[in-house]
């Protein structure tokens, strides 16, 4: 019998029009179609033609819309009416609002302008913004990485001049074996989820290293439960095997890696450990067919990887052979490694085996010619199928820097850099450390600082310290502390700020940065600080400015609140003199533009930061006759100019727009970019795709894309040499020496060739009272806090559970639905616990982020976030436990500053379930109001 | 599953009324005049109050009529004409009693298989839910039917019938819950086949696809305790067939007992009723629970 | 009619890789959004922003955990939505008609004018895979995006499901099983397909591909022949390398 169906419509109208710009529910910047139905957000889809996502889109971005309409926008600029945390604010104007600003800046600027700290968290404007603050003349700014990743990006760029995070990726088409160590997500959210799909459609393996296995690792093929903090031993146990079986790629080695180096050995010299170098300061190599010296970019060299010098006296033997004696030692053996990193010497073995097998019997030729540095002429690209990615895993410990340095060092010696197969920079880098500049920190008032703020030390001449050697930056970056601070000590400003140490500010300037709360470590003890009043009952830090464009709870703190847009209602710009959004295969950047118009009394950030600019009479912002040069920032934007013919943007530059990388302003630049979806992107040349630091081809590209103005070949380095200068001043050489208490940590850590060593909280924090590792993941479908104001995302992570293993929940008698007593050396909470089995013996954790301040982001009090969910940070101190030396050691890596997150140990308890989780704090009031009752998410015409 | 008033309302009362209906569709007893309405106003009341409950768990009642539509493959649907084909038949029977002291049997027979025949509709709505193994069993129709027409049979003060079908109404109830105690392990439903992962190894939920609530969770996944569901299984016991027996059998037959037999009788399958949706484990909740039940 | 038609001229559905899925969600929030602005009722959301949010989703995503009897605990990522059962129980038991299985290619609907919102449906399903909304009153489940997978206003190549076109792993397949040599038939039979909850009879279209083996390396002792030491000690590498080099 025919069956009567109701008539559909199959083919409903979509949108009345598609607006193509870049997502920003996270920091991987996807391409989106926005559809509009009548000037509303109907439907965001992701942009098939973006770079980056390729028509993909994750939870995150496809819950745009309620993000949009979020009831917890803020909506005008606000003045603290009562005390700071507690909530209350009045709506003032924007000119009242930027009038206060000024008036409290500009005496600032023009007595000490040090005085202001300026710090960005989760921002991408970061070449605009230092611009800003290098006008301003302060020497304290930084954005957030000091306490993301930083080891990740200097330990990458001192070795190999490239890092990991979105800086790089595997070879997806090629790679048959990739070993992941600690991801859970990171900022190629979508990138690295799209590899490992086509990856595994290839027949590829993954190796994934986590005490935990979920999200990537719970698709990876084999799972290492690493114990946390160790991965640096695993790593050189595999060197150990590697080199042990002569599984490592000599070739590559001798040409493009500083293994032939020559390292004085006279501990008497003050080059002791330093590179041989000619007169023009070229290292030296054994050539091995004259057996002679020769700079190492010579035409024709074969570098001796074996050779010993003696020069006047002095002993020279090559990198290669100290790596050798290193590696090739028992104490780095499978066996002396196994129990500590809990993994067994069998699987060592194994891994090792696996590594080697795939890398030199599945290599592979692309019948691509190519041109050297040196001239010489190759007729293939060698490939080597062998991918390795890592994030904060390894470098979120305060042994991180040398631990991502090790996994370095095994992709090299693996020969799998930049080859097809391996891993592959994504422009505009391969770039070494002398592309880099060095920090600048001189400031003087009434004029802008010296020079860029952030940079990479060479040696300790570029540390940032005043004549009187004390620190010149409020968070003591480049300081003998931790020399390397190429980011910043984001983590350590507030807690410096208000210990005056090393001195006092006026003014503290945030910009998207939640530091009251999931941003900070030790929580509350940032709360008491940023609150503390003075004998004469004024705030210990006098004055916070903070931009955010939600009721966050950072917002709570501020004294002025000036409101951002959505990202929809705003320019930006993703460029490249910043964080680009590039594939390995091509250079790319990319805009933001109003697509929809905000409904609020809001401003995009940067078009405000223009504007005190210009009312602050910042050069970068005025003419000789005080008028404004940019407008707002979609001004800057186009007309800005940081090298003649280089901007913001790359693409359609020149008169008529044809003109890339270097080109005349085009004022209908712009226009141009939301013609073309958004976003620009150059391809790298055929011959130019592979061997990038080494590669002709690639060389004369990059500079004709002006990531640098002439070629810059190098070599990688295995070891690194600033690292080394740093121990000789420890060891007495030169002028610029360190203080006393420092000496040891410095001649131990900084130590040339990686090495590993256990968390420095362990020497504090006794094993046998915290004996369980406790760690935090960054949940697929949250952004940090601010994923909970979003109506679809918070039901999926509306609290978060501690996790707890077959082991401990054992040993507790734990139950579904029981609670945690949760005991670090700093500090305790109580929290409900949940059982997972595919976890770290001795390790727990939780989400990240999604615990809520009560009366924050337009929740009800009642909201899970809140009574429910928790923060790991209030067990986690910036500082280390006082050592009685009356010093305030920071919890980081001595050589970065990194913020050692993950070093944290802890005790767990079972407890009676409170009514809450603990510590609680008192609700803060709403700025914004109440969500709706009810949502019904339609575009009704 | 969520023991909804309104479905626990509908089920106990409908039952009551269309099994009372289906006695005086048989002419027992063979009342008229005024002793007719006030029997007929009480069997009406109470299948038409059940009915009239059942649609307060509707999301869209206004279009209730729509539910007439599809009798050919739907319990629900099926039910629908049944109740008013029996309301309809007793109905005509019923003003031939009132109001002119005349009982038309063959209406009255009639209207009395619908009665019966709308209670099993009724029961199987839930019997034909493979979905829900406690249910999905040919004893759910037994055990409503039997209790609807045990309770029909009090209100008659038919002493012996009533005292007979409550026992085997007894049995039914006391056998369905035995017998339902052990029918989803019987259908062997559990984690692994929920996944397919069985071939794997064991499977456990570790992390629920929302940590809130959903429609799912609130009208499926019920968790009653087992000494809470002991204790009620007692109380509806002996309220439903324990205590109106006795009643019947010590107290003088009249309105009295008749009132407090029924009185107990609605109590206990109250309790019952819970029960019947409290206990019934839908297979939904393999996806949602971390111990595999 | 809530009559099955006896066969379907077409069986999209879709195919869910567990070897491949790393349960992001994205999937979840994609068909939120575009099924709450297309067919039917808006998905509403209760109480959103409050300590009780309760809303409609068409697809969820749930994580288990497998323990094999030797080796290490797995986790699975499970995306779960309607899976368009050849023998749909949620369509046979509706009263008003409103659930039906489409002759022309199998999808199940809900025809929501029809709906009064009883429920029943969701009950019949083993899968959870109908919500009653609880601002409309009709019953919500997975359109297989109907209204994507036919659009003439959308460019070929975007007539896929709206989880399918957004998820980043490529974890989601979709296409025709009565055509065997469709990307999804082919899929079930290489990686062996399976249904979720057989014994239930509902014959589900849709298909989940079981994670490949896990954990299937073995240890090495230092006497595998694949770790043939070069070398004993430095001082013996440095012979061993002057051959090597040699070589290159
Ligand atoms: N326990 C633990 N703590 C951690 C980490 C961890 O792994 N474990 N991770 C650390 C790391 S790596 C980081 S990067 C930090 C991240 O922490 P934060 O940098 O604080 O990041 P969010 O909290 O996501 O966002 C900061 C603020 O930006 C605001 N915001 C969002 N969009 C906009 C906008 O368009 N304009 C403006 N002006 N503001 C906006 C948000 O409302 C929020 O208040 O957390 C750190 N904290
Ligand atoms: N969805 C989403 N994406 C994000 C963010 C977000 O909040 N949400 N935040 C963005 C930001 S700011 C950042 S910095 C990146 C960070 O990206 P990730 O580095 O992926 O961030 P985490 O979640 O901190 O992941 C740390 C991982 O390392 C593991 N781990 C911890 N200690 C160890 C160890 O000692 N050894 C090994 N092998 N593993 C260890 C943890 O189990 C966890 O899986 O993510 C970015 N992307
Ligand atoms: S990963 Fe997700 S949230 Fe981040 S930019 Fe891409 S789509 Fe947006
Ligand atoms: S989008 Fe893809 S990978 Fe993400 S949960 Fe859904 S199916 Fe899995
Ligand atoms: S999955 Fe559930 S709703 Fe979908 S067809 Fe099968 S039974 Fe019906
Ligand atoms: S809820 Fe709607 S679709 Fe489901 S059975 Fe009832 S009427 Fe049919
Ligand atoms: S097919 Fe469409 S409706 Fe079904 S789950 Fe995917 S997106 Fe949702
Ligand atoms: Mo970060």
């Amino acid at each position: 019998m025919a069956l009567i169906e109701p008539t559909l419509d199959t083919s409903p109208a979509v949108s009345d029009e598609v607006r193509k710009t870049t997502c920003y529910m996270c920091a991987c910047r996807c391409g989106i179609n926005v559809h509009l139905k009548d000037g509303k957000v109907a439907y965001i889809e992701g942009n098939r033609d973006h770079p980056v996502n390729k028509g993909v889109l994750c939870a995150k971005g496809s819950s745009g819309i309620m993000q949009v309409n979020a009831p917890s926008r803020l909506r005008a600029p606000l003045k603290r009416t009562g005390p700071r945390g507690s909530g209350e604010f009045e709506e003032i104007s924007w000119d009242e609002a930027l009038e206060l600003a000024t008036k409290r800046l500009d005496p600032v600027r023009k007595s000490a302008p040090e005085k202001l700290a300026f710090f960005t968290g989760r921002d991408q404007s970061q070449s605009f913004t230092s611009f800003w603050a290098q006008n301003f003349g302060t020497p304290n700014y930084a954005a957030h990485g000091g306490f993301c990743s930083v080891n990740m990006a200097t330990a990458g760029i001192y070795t190999m001049g490239g890092a990991f995070w979105e800086f790089g990726q595997p070879d997806w088409d090629r790679t048959k074996l990739f070993m992941i160590f600690g991801v859970a997500e990171d900022h190629d959210s979508n990138p690295i989820k799209m590899g490992l799909g086509k990856l595994k459609g290839n027949g590829g393996k993954v190796i994934g290293v986590n005490p935990i296995r979920s999200g990537y690792n719970a698709i990876a093929d084999e799972w290492v439960g690493i114990t946390p903090g160790t991965d640096g031993l695993f790593i050189l146990s595999l060197v150990h095997v590697l080199l042990k079986i002569g599984k490592i790629d000599l070739g590559y080695l001798s040409q493009f890696t500083n293994a032939p180096c020559l390292l004085n050995e006279d501990p008497s010299s003050p080059n002791h450990g330093l590179v041989l170098r000619d007169a023009d300061d070229k290292p030296l190599v054994i050539d091995r067919a004259t057996g002679k010296p020769a700079p190492f970019d010579q035409k024709g060299v074969r570098p001796n990887l074996a050779a010993t010098y003696e020069l006047d006296g002095k002993t020279h033997r090559t990198v290669f052979q100290h790596m050798a004696e290193r590696y090739l030692s028992d104490e780095y053996s499978p066996e002396a490694v196994e129990e500590r990193c809990g993994i067994s010497a069998g699987r060592i073995r194994a891994i090792a085996a696996e590594l080697a097998r795939v890398a030199f019997e599945e290599s592979f030729e692309l019948n691509q010619p190519w041109t050297d540095f040196r001239g010489e002429r190759h007729d293939k690209m060698i490939g080597r199928p062998v991918s390795f990615h890592a994030m904060r895993g390894i470098s979120a410990h305060c042994n991180g820097f040398q631990t991502c340095r090790a996994l370095h060092v095994l992709q090299i010696l693996l020969g799998t850099v930049e080859v097809p197969g391996g891993f592959r920079f994504k422009p505009p880098y391969p770039k070494p450390v002398e592309a880099h500049p060095t920090p600048h920190c001189h400031s003087k008032p009434d004029c802008p600082l010296d020079g860029p703020h952030l940079g990479f030390v060479r040696g300790p001449d570029d540390l940032a310290l005043k004549e009187d050697g004390t620190p010149a930056r409020i968070d003591k970056a480049f300081t003998w502390d931790n020399p390397m601070s190429a980011h910043g000590l984001m983590h350590m400003v507030i807690s410096n700020a208000h210990a005056g140490d090393p001195y006092k500010i006026d003014t503290l300037f945030l910009y998207m940065a939640n530091m009251a709360w999931n941003s900070s470590m030790n929580t509350r003890g940032v709360m008491e600080m940023l609150t503390d009043k003075d004998e004469n009952g004024d705030y210990v830090i006098p004055n916070i400015i903070y931009s955010d464009a939600y009721s966050s709870e950072m917002v709570a703190y501020a004294d002025l609140v000036l409101p951002d847009t959505t990202y929809l209602e705003r320019h930006d710009c993703i460029s490249l003199l910043d964080r680009p959004i590039c594939e390995a295969d091509g250079a790319a950047d990319a805009i933001r533009w109003p697509v929809i118009e905000p409904d609020r009394d809001v401003r995009g950030f940067q078009s405000v930061l223009v504007d005190l600019g210009v009312r602050l009479g910042l050069p970068g912002f005025v003419n000789e006759d005080g008028s404004a040069k940019y407008k707002d920032y979609a001004d800057y934007i186009v007309n800005h100019q940081r090298r003649p013919g280089i901007g913001p943007l790359a693409g359609f530059r020149g008169e008529d727009g044809t003109q890339f990388g270097r080109g005349e302003v085009n004022p209908d630049q712009l226009d141009k970019y939301i013609e073309n979806g958004g976003f620009f992107v150059e391809h790298v040349p055929e011959e130019a795709t592979f061997y990038k630091p080494w590669n002709q081809a690639y060389q004369d590209w990059a500079v004709k894309l002006g990531f640098y103005d002439k070629p810059q070949p190098y070599l990688f380095q295995l070891y690194v040499e600033p690292l080394r200068r740093f121990q000789l001043a420890a060891e007495g050489h030169g002028d610029r020496q360190p203080p006393e208490h420092l000496r040891e940590q410095i001649k131990e850590k900084m130590d040339p060739l990686p090495i590993w060593y256990p968390a420095l909280e362990d020497a504090h924090a006794d094993e046998k009272d915290y004996p369980v590792h406790a760690l935090t993941q960054r949940p697929m479908a949250m952004y940090h806090s601010w994923g909970s104001q979003n109506a679809w995302l918070r039901q999926i992570h509306g609290q978060n559970p501690l996790y707890i293993p077959n082991k401990i929940w054992a040993e507790n008698e734990f139950q579904e639905g029981d609670w945690a007593k949760v005991t670090s050396i700093h500090g305790e909470i109580t929290v409900p616990v949940a059982h997972m089995a595919a976890l770290n013996d001795d390790t727990v954790w939780t989400w990240n982020a999604i615990g809520k301040r009560k009366g924050a982001w337009a929740l009800d009090e009642t909201a899970p976030e809140a009574t429910k969910g928790f923060l790991l940070n209030h067990l986690i101190h910036e500082l280390l436990p006082p050592k009685g030396d009356g010093l305030r050691w920071a919890n980081s890596d001595p050589i970065t500053g990194q913020a050692a997150w993950f070093d944290l140990r802890v005790r767990i308890e079972k407890a009676d379930p409170p009514t809450e989780s603990q510590p609680e704090f008192p609700a803060i009031k709403s700025p914004v109001g109440k969500g709706p009752k009810i949502v019904r998410q339609k575009v009704r015409l | 599953m969520h023991p909804a008033p309104s479905v626990i309302v509908f089920t106990v009362l409908s039952g009551l009324g269309f099994g009372f209906l289906a006695w005086l569709g048989l002419g027992l007893p063979a009342v008229t005049g005024w002793t007719a309405f006030f029997c007929y106003a009480l069997g009406f009341a109470s299948a038409v109050g059940g009915l009239i409950a059942s649609t307060f768990h509707l999301g869209n009642p206004q279009r209730a009529l729509k539910a007439f539509s599809q009798w050919q493959t739907s319990w629900l649907s099926r039910e629908a004409w049944l109740s008013v084909l029996a309301l309809t038949f007793m109905g005509l029977y019923a003003i031939g009693a009132v109001f002119f002291d005349t009982l038309i049997a063959p209406l009255g027979l009639i209207g009395a298989i619908f009665c019966v025949a709308t209670v099993f509709a009724t029961a199987m709505i839930y019997a034909q839910l493979a979905t829900i193994p406690r249910w999905n069993h040919w004893l759910t129709p037994v055990h409503l039917v039997s209790l609807s027409l045990a309770g029909g049979a009090v209100l008659a003060q038919h002493g012996k019938a009533a005292l007979l079908l409550l026992a085997i109404a007894g049995v039914v109830q006391a056998l369905h819950w035995v017998l339902g105690d052990r029918r989803f392990a019987e259908r062997g439903h559990t984690t692994e086949t929920a996944t397919g992962l069985g071939d794997l190894g064991s499977v456990r939920l570790y992390e629920p696809p929302h940590t809130g609530t959903n429609y799912l969770l609130k009208e499926m996944v019920y968790i009653v305790g087992r000494k809470h569901s002991q204790k009620l299984r007692v109380i509806g016991f002996a309220g439903m067939i324990v205590v109106p027996a006795a009643v019947l059998v010590l107290l003088p037959a009249g309105l009295v007992s008749t009132a407090t037999a029924i009185l107990f009788f609605l109590l206990g399958t109250f309790a019952s009723r819970w029960l019947f949706f409290a206990e019934a484990k839908h297979v939904v909740g393999l996806y949602y629970s971390a111990r595999n039940t | 009619m809530t009559q099955l038609p006896a066969q379907t001229d077409k069986k999209l559905g879709l195919v869910i890789d567990l070897d491949t899925c790393v349960g992001c969600h994205a999937c979840v929030t994609a068909c939120k959004g575009w099924n709450t602005e297309n067919y039917g009722a808006p998905l509403s959301d209760i109480d959103p922003y409050s300590g009780d949010p309760v809303g409609s989703f068409l697809n969820r995503v749930h994580s288990f955990e497998v323990q094999p009897t030797a080796g290490p605990a797995q986790t699975i990522h499970m995306p779960k939505s309607c899976l368009h059962c050849d023998d749909a129980p949620c369509v046979t038991v509706c009263p008003t008609g409103a659930s039906y299985k489409r002759q022309e290619d199998g999808i199940v609907l809900v025809n929501e004018d029809a709906c009064i919102g009883c429920g029943l449906c969701a009950w019949a399903c083993p899968y959870g895979a109908r919500e009653l909304d609880q601002a409309e009153g009709v019953m919500k489940k997975c359109t297989l995006c109907v209204d994507r997978i036919y659009n003439e206003n959308l460019p070929e190549e975007d007539r896929v499901p709206a989880c399918v076109r957004t998820c980043p792993a490529g974890a989601r397949h979709f296409g025709d099983f009565a055509d065997p040599d469709s990307n999804v038939s082919r899929l079930t039979k290489e990686r062996g397909g399976m249904d979720l909850m057989p014994e239930q009879g509902t014959s589900p279209v849709n298909k989940y591909l079981p994670p490949r083996p896990k954990d299937t390396m073995k240890e090495l002792d230092a006497s595998a022949p694949q770790l043939t030491p070069v070398v004993d000690g430095p001082k013996g590498l440095l012979g061993w390398l002057d051959k090597a080099l040699e070589a290159i």
